[in-house]
């Protein structure tokens, strides 16, 4: 079943074309990662998906509901045609920020708690207790519930985020460089909960510069050059048998590292 | 007989004191709109709010009170005379005073909110937004309580400040503390007496709110000692 369709994205920052014309396709419990050099457009094209970003063309198929958009008249990018659309296709999207961007003054608790009262109009009590549970699975003990943010290490508030992402019980969830702010010890912890993530058959959108995760967990990887798809595949061809020059050169160069 | 004269000073704080929260209400409330209508996506907007804030800021805080209290009157009276109304409209000077102190600290509260809306980490908005939270709810749950937190140091500020520019509206007649200190010291002839004493009442409101602002600053502090982004 199809959870997520987009088609042929642009996108321009002023003058700058940022994204020509990319789509992707995920059917349920598919993972796909975008990978590419910083300035290759992953980030923008994965927040477009979810409207953090306007793109100037392109569409947005959610579950099968297609976002309306429409040209706004200012700067000639698409907006939401309906407020009340757009919050219903963002629920199903739950996004995992590279910085977190946790809600600083609301515990952790709170933080989970948060989107599934308000958007979802999910009882507080039972919206505690999902918490509790989602909070659980990604690892984090009982004693941090009731924390702040900032009192946490990174690998625990990225955990915190994803907690929050599920508490959504989300169609896709999109990764946004998930592990790029963190120390290098506190990578794998983040990791372990993604792959567990993967492996019960999640559906999720993963820009990352973790190759491991890209060649191993990953049903299909995509590699982004200039706005573009410049390959895409299987991870096995993708890491095993490159076909493009630049993909050669941006894996040659990560292996070195 | 001196006894007398210091019971009606006193007596006159809740006047000073009732201005000077009704113009903070009134500040707060302004600010608050014109600090969103300056960060809005809306160019009109931010032209109102700007100008409203450039013209207040530059114009002295008694002209501003003369102003309202007997220009606007005087047009609002013609205005309606031209049009056949049979009104007459008068502001009594405690709702001029705490029109043109809520309209002057307005625009101060409106820097303030803004300078305190903009240090929220925008990845919160966009979470926020990301997880299809209302533009109410955004503000309400989001914004608002880190703003409130951001803008403390400058709201106290502006809240001395106020609390001392109520003495302002004794010119306009109103009964308050200064204009009672006035009284008593033009009648008994002792204006330090009571000059220091009306002196001591507007430091005893700044010294309690300073205390009491600070218990509200540690109470934000807690688990939030630095912004996690």
């Amino acid at each position: 079943m199809q959870k997520l369709r987009v088609s042929d994205i642009h996108k321009s920052f002023g003058k700058a074309k940022v994204l020509n014309g990319i789509g992707l396709e995920a059917a349920a419990g598919d993972v796909i990662s975008i990978i590419g050099s910083s300035g290759s457009g992953k980030s923008t094209f994965l927040r477009c998906i979810n409207m953090l970003e306007r793109p100037n063309a392109g569409s947005i198929i959610v579950n099968g509901e297609a976002l309306e958009l429409t040209p706004d008249a200012r700067d000639g990018t698409l907006k939401a045609r309906s407020p009340a659309q757009l919050q219903r296709i963002r629920a199903k999207l739950a996004m995992v920020f590279q910085n977190f961007c946790l809600w600083s003054h609301m515990s952790v608790l709170d933080n989970v708690v948060e989107a599934p009262v308000s958007v979802l109009k999910v009882s507080r009590k039972e919206a505690l207790d999902r918490a509790k549970t989602y909070l659980e699975k990604v690892g984090l003990k009982p004693e941090t519930f009731t924390r702040y943010p900032s009192q946490l290490s990174g690998g625990q508030q990225q955990r915190v985020a994803i907690a929050r992402a599920l508490a959504m019980d989300p169609d896709v969830m999109l990764f946004d460089e998930p592990t790029s702010a963190l120390d290098p010890e506190l990578v794998g912890e983040v990791l372990r909960v993604m792959q567990a993530l993967a492996e019960e058959g999640r559906t999720m959108v993963v820009v990352t510069h973790e190759m491991g995760f890209a060649r191993h967990l990953s049903s299909k990887v995509m590699f982004l050059h200039g706005g573009r798809v410049e390959e895409e595949g299987a991870p096995d061809d993708i890491f095993g048998k490159p076909e493009s020059e630049r993909l050669r050169q941006f894996l040659a160069g990560r292996l070195q590292v | 007989m001196l006894g007398g004269y210091v019971a009606s000073i006193l007596a006159a704080g809740w006047i000073t004191l009732s201005l000077a929260l009704v113009s903070l209400l009134l500040a707060v409330l302004i600010g608050i709109a014109a600090a969103l209508a300056k960060l809005s996506h809306s160019r009109t907007l931010r032209i109102i709010a700007g100008t409203y804030t450039s013209l207040v800021r530059g114009i002295p805080d008694l002209v501003m009170m003369l102003l309202v209290f007997y220009s606007l009157p005087a047009i609002l009276n013609q205005k309606a005379q031209d049009l056949g109304w049979n009104v007459y409209i008068e502001f009594s000077p405690f709702v001029a005073g705490a029109a043109t102190l809520g309209l002057i600290f307005g625009a101060y509260m409106t820097e303030t909110f803004r300078g305190a809306l903009m240090n929220i980490p925008k990845g919160q908005l966009e979470a926020a937004q990301a997880y299809g939270l209302t533009r109410f709810r955004i503000f309400w749950r989001i914004l608002l309580p880190q703003m409130a937190r951001l803008a403390l140091p400058g709201f106290t500020n502006n809240w001395l400040v106020l609390a001392k520019a109520t003495a302002l509206v004794s010119l306009l007649g109103l009964p308050d503390v200064m204009f009672r200190a006035k009284g008593a010291a033009e009648a008994t002839a002792q204006p330090f007496t009571f000059y220091l004493l009306a002196g001591g009442f507007y430091l005893a409101i700044t010294a309690i709110s300073l205390f009491a602002l600070s218990l509200v600053a540690r109470r934000y502090e807690v688990g939030v000692k630095e912004l996690a982004r």
